[in-house]
């Protein structure tokens, strides 16, 4: 039998036990409603392109409560833009007729999650792929009757390098193969498309053209409230800023909610850069330089990032003058130097060795024209066409460097392309050897879509009795 | 063009209008106007079969094959071409299906399928879509109806069928290097387009 001792000392670890176990309920409650690090409840890490957000659960998460749709839409919301037609030759609209209803059931193509699952590191492949294997042979059992060339072929192969990405097929489908099957190894003409802002001003609406008219400014006519900087003025008087009548208010006088008027900053963040570049801003914010500010969360330091880094650029934030320090916004920099004061992988090492910088040094110093070089951003932000309004596009600089880089096939029409043939690209971007060493050399890799497809075209001109 | 333009909006209305005189309303039960699924689709295909017809002949097969001013290319982007007669009508089926998503009264989908696909995905999959494309095979100028429970709803499926009615649509599918049939005439039955409207409980 228990002594009352006994049973007071039970009551009190009772109570104890009680009491610890409610504060801990409290704490985690807190810090789950409330908390800057709630990284305690992830069920598991998050994949490579989305690590950046761990802190950010809502930026996925929008309804704790919400089920399958709430998290589809989250995809959507960031990744939709480039989930639709041309670019994707596998849209949503592709399976919600009825008729697929049944494939459906088997996996279910309409939810990202299918095969881009997060926290689950053990079933994670490269390009953050939870892919299941037998995707494809839902609606492509029968490609061998298609395409005699792909008979025998393991369904886990489709996505090999050079061959498909369900996704974005652009480079890769088998009409575009053919037609590029003989092109040379560097085109008569390697050039980048020139990057069109200036020449469309007139039709973007939303510049303030009002308030700063396309007129080339002089030093007097700095609108700054306090004199201003002599370097600093000089810096802005060399850029396309002051020749097109971009006064130094149009970036530091800034939307305040404590005010009805703008007020001026010293220091305006990426939304005064947003009200002329909105686009290259809403694309930053989509890649992994800019997603954590996109996202709510501090800007993007090197010490964070799954890439070797320079280790004197660890706490370096991303920002929009990170890359385009003020008052210069010198874009050559912006191109090269930026990006090689942070990355330190190897085929970021290697660039300065290679054909590629030397082209970009020959640019910068006049000898060859203007597009001529390559410099880290020529092909990592590369110059797309851009649909700016239902009625207006134009080529400017993706600054979602993520959007083209993997699986690297998405880099061939954006950036390849203007100076290289298809057969070459293919076969470099399936060498990681080549790659490290920033294209030292000639691709070890031979990629043999471009073979099949010229197998499955003969064939079928010998059935028709035609020629190509 | 602008002239174009505006035949086609004139013949889609005309078409509209004529689809509609086939669905007869009639009064229900409850003295509500209705159509039957079967004058429903009927009407659709009119719209369809007239839109696609005045694209095929009056856009496609005047500017590609009488005129020679541009070609049709199912890379009609790559190639800056038009787009091909199929297309169109797929990439309006599209629209529509995300259109009608969200609108439960009209919510109905189309496609266009064939025994002889050039994309094999527009091959029949159902036992309805395999039963009517064979029917309207073989049964030259008849429709093909039947309902049909998919993914646990039941719908109203009809088949019509989808002639070659310009050069372009039979030289295009003889000549294709994916076509697994290459000698169709014109005046034959290429296809069939399917409606699928979805049946109350």
């Amino acid at each position: 039998m228990m002594s009352d001792s006994g049973r007071a000392g039970k009551k009190i670890l009772w109570l104890v036990w009680l009491g610890s176990a409610l504060l801990a309920a409290l704490a985690l409650t807190y810090t789950l409603l409330n908390g800057e690090d709630r990284t305690l409840f992830m069920p598991g890490p998050l994949s490579p392109g989305h690590h950046q957000l761990a802190a950010a659960c809502d930026a996925c998460h929008t309804d704790p409560l919400g089920d399958g749709d709430v998290l589809q839409e989250a995809c959507v919301a960031c990744h939709g833009d480039d989930r639709k037609k041309p670019v994707d030759s596998h849209p949503l609209v592709k399976f919600n007729d009825p008729r697929n209803a049944e494939r459906l059931a088997q996996i279910d193509a309409t939810r990202c999650v299918t095969c881009h699952t997060e926290h689950r590191p053990e079933i994670t492949a490269t390009d953050g792929l939870t892919q299941p294997l037998d995707l494809c042979v839902h609606c492509h059992r029968d490609i061998a009757a298609d395409r005699p060339s792909h008979a025998g072929m393991p369904f886990a192969t489709c996505k090999d390098s050079g061959c498909h990405n369900y996704h974005n097929n652009r480079a890769l489908y088998t009409d575009f193969l053919l037609k590029h099957q003989h092109a040379p190894e560097l085109a008569e003409q390697p050039l980048l498309p020139a990057r069109q802002f200036v020449t469309l001003l007139d039709e973007i609406m939303e510049y303030p053209h009002d308030r700063y008219p396309v007129v080339a400014l002089a030093p007097e006519d700095a609108d700054a409230p306090q004199p201003v900087d002599e370097e600093v003025k000089r810096d802005w008087l060399t850029t396309a800023h002051a020749a097109a009548g971009v006064n130094c208010s149009a970036c530091h006088l800034a939307e305040n909610a404590e005010s009805e008027t703008p007020l001026w900053t010293d220091h305006p963040g990426q939304q005064g850069c947003s009200q002329c570049h909105a686009l290259e801003v809403e694309r930053f914010g989509k890649g992994r330089h800019g997603m954590r500010l996109a996202a709510g969360l501090a800007p993007m330091t090197p010490e964070q990032a799954l890439l070797p880094m320079q280790p004197q650029a660890a706490h370096r934030e991303l920002t929009c003058n990170s890359c385009h320090p003020a008052h210069r916004f010198d874009t050559a920099t912006a191109a090269v130097e930026a990006c090689l004061d942070c990355h330190a992988d190897d085929h970021s090492l290697a660039y300065k060795t290679s054909r590629h910088h030397e082209l970009w040094q020959q640019e910068l110093n006049g000898e060859l024209p203007e597009g001529s070089g390559v410099s880290c951003a020529g092909c990592h932000m590369p110059r797309i066409d851009f649909d700016v309004s239902d009625w207006l596009s134009r080529i400017m600089v993706d600054h979602n460097q993520s959007a083209n880089l993997s699986p690297n096939s998405k880099m061939i029409r954006s950036s390849c392309l203007h100076c290289h043939g298809l057969p070459f690209s293919l076969d470099a971007l399936a060498d990681r050897n080549l790659i490290d060493s920033n294209f030292k050399g000639r691709p070890q890799a031979q990629v043999r879509s471009i073979e099949m497809a010229g197998e499955d075209q003969r064939r079928a001109l010998e059935e028709t009795g035609g020629s190509p | 063009m602008k002239k174009a333009s505006i035949s086609i909006l004139a013949l889609s209305v005309a078409a509209a209008a004529a689809g509609l005189s086939v669905a007869t309303a009639e009064m229900s039960a409850g003295n509500t106007p209705s159509i039957t699924p079967k004058a429903m689709a009927d009407a659709l295909h009119l719209v369809m079969d007239s839109d696609r017809t005045v694209y095929t002949q009056k856009i496609v097969n005047r500017l590609v094959k009488k005129d020679k001013v541009i070609t049709a290319s199912e890379h009609f982007e790559d190639e800056q071409a038009l787009v091909l007669p199929a297309q169109m009508f797929r990439f309006g089926s599209e629209l529509v299906a995300q259109r009608a998503a969200d609108k439960p009264d009209v919510n109905f989908t189309y496609s266009l399928q064939s025994l002889w696909p050039v994309n094999r995905q527009n091959a029949p999959k159902t036992e309805v879509e395999k039963t009517g494309l064979q029917f309207i095979a073989d049964n030259k100028g008849e429709n093909y109806y039947a309902e049909e429970e998919l993914g646990g709803k039941r719908y109203f499926t009809a088949v019509y069928p989808d002639i070659g009615v310009a050069p372009v649509c039979v030289s295009c599918h003889n000549d294709h290097k994916d076509s697994p049939r290459r000698d169709f005439k014109i005046g034959d039955v290429m296809g069939g387009v399917v409606i699928r409207i979805p049946l109350g409980s």
